[in-house]
């Protein structure tokens, strides 16, 4: 196998793979005279451009992608992007557009805009959404500055936000930022929230729950209604992590559920690709009374054409420039449209469907800490093989070597040595059989070969790398000789 | 269009593996009164063919596209070479999720670590970030790095600084009892001295401005990031128009001890100002305190080199309410983009690509001014974009330009009510010189 380089080892002088038209303006000869300008950018590449295109060609080869197998990564959502939608967003009409043009040379934008927050309204039974937030975590910033500001408005923006110990550790750290301090709520014996725990610490210095629903167990809070009911008594908001949703889409609506706040991810339930780590983008829906306080600007309504709205005096303000990762709403929006009400509701059915069937298929060869039915997703623990001196690492590293990506690995953090799984819908039964068939194969050489999984993967482009060296000794940027 | 692959003899299969007879059954663990028990209202399903034609006419609608236009102020049209658009289209790049089993992402790992050394090699600091969301929300994570590293409560922030960015800040520090006070700028556009030394105290963490600034006026930077550290503040350098490095100098060597900014320049189309992505570089000995991911560069069990996601006990997942950031997702794909374009172009191109961008604006500039009732607002010297000051009312001015298919400049006074019949006009390698001109006729007719 040819071991790639990096671009910058077969750099040499001279080697171009793009020139500009000649310059068509009189050349000023002393132009740059007077400004502080750079000698050279030292060892910046100069390669051929079919030296580019094999450079990414054979990286593109190194990663493991949905485009060539099943990615069952927990809380993830890993589903099939419609390529449909790439094209739709590659139209020059939106791809080529300034977010500063005058409104009504972009009506079409404005339109999309509106479009993607009335079907989410809809979808999450909300009032009203922004599309600003570039991802989850800065949608969550964005849903606590809501609270936030709602509450100082009423005197008093308190002090505590209420958040189980299964989040996602965005969850607290969005908190965080937004000022407040944190207080863990225990699961209790099904993985959902404790209610006693909740109504002890449920005070009126409280702002809000930050709640994960179904949760990432793949629990539903049955006792969502009275969750709510004891956050709302006391004043507090209800903020549903929506990151979920898939599990949920066309069955029931936050908003019905008493959620205040939400944050959707379409980079998740509305398939936009995840690009290897973003773009994403982290649409916040709220209700009524919360709307004044989302991000500036708004699209509105004025006559027959779409405007901005500036005029918001009690908004938090912008959390991003312009108008967030507009390109990633057109593809979400394609995907909505292309759908339809039946096919939103289907993605849910579909992605539970897939889930169960792969916890019933694997619940005699993995631990199940919690029996407590599941939806999308369902998480296991290496706990049987253990037995072995097997963790959850060593499965992981093993599914590598058997071809398909592995799950979610020690996360939530109340399963000791998690494998948290994730279908989606899109998956057909034989990709799902082709992972149960190498999950069984792992269970049974934990117990008969354990050094094959101890020493995975095995064929992979590399093998186990060494993460405590990386950290200890940084090594993050290629340098000349080193 | 339903992307379901599960016939109904799987289904069947299936149901009767997972031991019930129903999907609805599925969902018997969610109470019967919060079920919506009607389709939702949306419009009914497409097909591919009708899913194009009403995305077509939806892009139809932003007859902007149709026009020469000469906006800048944060989005800058630049060339993209074909093979930008082509590699990073990709499944391979498009369809994975963060590199979390490096076995399986050294394609995306290594893209990174690239990213991260030329976004080193061209601010001119020891470490860079995997990317943030964009210039705006970099700033701000910028301003709250500093606050960190020494704790003090101010940060001057030039007003010079594009205002979205400066907005961006001011929701990010509201409830952390930062505080911000913004420098003037003077008549040269770039940073008022005067007002930076009667604000620089021992409260101040942090001096930020841009260069390039949101005027177009490259500032002094090495003189003002002296100012800063004579006064234990930190000097953060924003660039929003990351195309003016490939000839300036880098501000790492001015000073800068951290940078931050928008990389759209690099191979990402406009898009309506989304997605493209903030880069974020600082001092080696800061490393511990900046936010995001980082790839780094390590060794398999058998020796050979390979590379992973590292530092994450900076990061939230870790660290959860202590962590340096609540960012998790990032902006990946926009910064391999970024990658193959710099690639692309190299150290040659780059290069090129600045200085066309000096002398054509400059061209622009004297050709424009040079038009009675119009002048240059600034005198300082400047990348792609300047400020032309108008005899009459603004908004005249670029309706006239408009009503003949122009647009631009950008009327700065919504953000500037100082700078009245004043804007802001970019030009970049991609405006041909007959466009130029085109300009020029446009307005002086728009001006008789």
């Amino acid at each position: 196998m040819i071991r790639e380089p990096l671009i910058f080892e077969i750099s040499d002088k001279g080697k171009r793979a793009f020139r500009l038209p000649a310059l068509d303006v009189p050349a000023k000869p002393n132009i740059l005279d007077g400004l502080p300008v750079r000698a050279e950018i030292e060892d910046f590449p100069q390669v051929a451009e079919v030296e580019v295109v094999r450079h990414f060609t054979r990286l593109s080869q190194q990663n493991y992608c949905v485009d060539l197998g099943f990615y069952p990564l927990g809380s993830c959502t890993m589903k099939y992007n419609p390529k449909i939608n790439e094209r739709i967003a590659g139209l020059p009409g939106f791809a080529a557009s300034h977010p500063l043009a005058p409104e009504d040379l972009v009506q079409g934008n404005l339109e999309v805009i509106k479009l993607v927050e009335d079907a989410l309204c809809e979808i999450a039974g909300l009032d009203a959404f922004t599309l600003q937030p570039s991802a989850g975590a800065q949608g969550e910033l964005t849903g606590m500055m809501v609270i936030h500001a709602c509450l100082a408005a009423r005197g008093n923006p308190r002090k505590i936000v209420l958040i189980p110990d299964s989040a996602h550790g965005t969850n607290p750290s969005s908190a965080h930022l937004c000022g407040y301090t944190v207080q863990e709520i225990k699961s209790n014996a099904n993985g959902t929230v404790d209610l006693d725990d909740l109504a002890k610490r449920m005070t009126e210095d409280v702002a809000a729950l930050m709640l994960t629903n179904p949760n990432t167990l793949g629990v539903f809070e049955y006792d969502i209604l009275k969750i709510a009911e004891i956050v709302h008594a006391k004043g507090g908001f209800l903020y549903m992590d929506g990151a979920n949703m898939n599990a949920l889409t066309g069955i029931c609506r936050p908003g019905d559920m008493g959620v205040d706040v939400i944050h959707i991810n379409l980079h998740k339930t509305f398939s936009t690709p995840h690009g290897g780590g973003g773009p994403g983008s982290g649409p916040v829906g709220v209700t009524k009374q919360l709307e004044p306080y989302l991000p500036v600007p708004r699209v509105v309504r004025r006559g027959s054409a779409y405007a901005l709205d500036f005029d918001r005096p009690r908004s938090i303000g912008r959390v991003r420039s312009f108008h967030g990762n507009f390109l990633v709403l057109v593809k979400a929006l394609a995907y909505i449209l292309s759908l339809g009400p039946d096919g939103i509701r289907e993605i849910a059915e579909m992605a539970v469907l897939n889930a169960n069937y792969i916890r019933k298929s694997l619940d005699e060869d993995y631990h199940l800490k919690y029996a407590t039915p599941t939806l999308h997703e369902c998480v296991f623990s290496d706990k049987y093989q253990k037995e072995n001196g097997v963790s959850n690492l060593d499965i992981a590293k093993r599914l590598i070597d058997l071809g398909v990506h592995p799950p979610t690995m020690s996360f939530p953090l109340i399963v000791h040595g998690a494998l948290m799984i994730e279908p989606t819908e899109t998956e057909s039964k034989r990709d799902l059989d082709i992972f149960i068939g190498a999950m069984k194969q792992i269970a049974r050489e934990a117990k008969e070969n354990p050094e094959i999984l101890k020493t995975a993967p095995h064929h992979s482009y590399v093998r186990r790398l060494d993460e405590t060296a990386a950290a200890r000794n940084p090594i993050v940027k290629w340098e000349k000789g080193k | 269009m339903s992307y379901i692959a599960l016939s109904d003899h799987d289904k069947k299969e299936m149901l009767a593996r997972a031991g019930v007879s129903s999907v609805d059954e599925l969902y018997g663990c969610l109470p019967d009164e919060i079920k919506l028990g009607r389709p939702l209202r949306l419009a009914a399903a497409m097909s591919e063919p009708e899913l194009l034609r009403r995305f077509e006419s939806l892009a139809a609608r932003n007859t902007y596209v149709e026009h020469l236009s000469f906006l800048g102020a944060g989005i800058y049209p630049h060339f993209i070479p074909s093979i930008v658009d082509a590699l990073s289209a990709r499944g391979e790049f498009l369809t994975p999720y963060t590199p979390y089993q490096p076995e399986l992402s050294q394609g995306t790992l290594q893209v990174i670590f690239e990213y991260q050394t030329l976004v080193c090699q061209l601010t001119g600091m020891d470490i860079s970030n995997a990317s943030l969301y964009d210039g705006a929300m970099a700033a701000a994570e910028a301003v709250l790095m500093a606050n960190r590293l020494n704790g003090k409560p101010k940060v001057l922030v030039a007003r010079s600084l594009h205002p979205q960015y400066r907005e961006t800040i001011r929701t990010y520090v509201k409830n952390l009892g930062v505080r911000i006070e913004e420098i003037a700028f003077g008549d040269c556009g770039g940073i008022k001295t005067a007002d930076l030394l009667a604000k620089l105290d021992k409260d101040t963490s942090a001096v930020l401005l841009q260069s390039p600034n949101f005027f177009g006026t490259v500032e002094e930077l090495q003189r003002l990031g002296e100012l800063a550290h004579q006064h234990q503040a930190l000097f953060i350098v924003a660039v929003a128009e990351a195309a003016s490095l490939g000839v300036l100098e880098s501000p790492g060597r001015l000073g800068a001890d951290i940078v931050c900014g928008e990389g759209q320049s690099f191979g990402l189309a406009p898009s309506f100002g989304g997605p493209h992505l903030g880069f974020m570089a600082c001092k080696k000995e800061h490393l511990r305190q900046l936010p995001g991911r980082i790839a780094g560069q390590t060794k398999d069990v058998d020796g050979r080199r390979g590379f992973v996601l590292t530092l994450s006990t900076r990061e939230q997942h870790i660290r959860r309410e202590k962590a340096t950031s609540n960012i998790c997702t990032n902006q990946a794909w926009c910064a391999l983009r970024a990658t193959i374009f710099l690639e692309t172009l190299g150290h040659d191109g780059l290069r090129e690509m600045a200085v066309q961008n000096i002398h054509k604006a400059d061209y622009a500039a004297g050709k424009l001014a040079a038009i009675k009732g119009v002048k240059a607002r600034f005198d300082g010297r400047v990348f792609n974009e300047f400020v032309l000051e108008f005899a009459v009312d603004v908004r005249t001015v670029i309706a006239g330009l408009k009503a003949k298919g122009i647009v631009g400049g950008l009327d700065l006074a919504g953000d500037y009510p100082e700078l009245k019949n004043c804007a802001l006009f970019c030009v970049t390698e991609v405006h041909r010189r007959d466009e130029i001109d085109r300009l020029a006729a446009a307005l002086e007719e728009v001006l008789r």
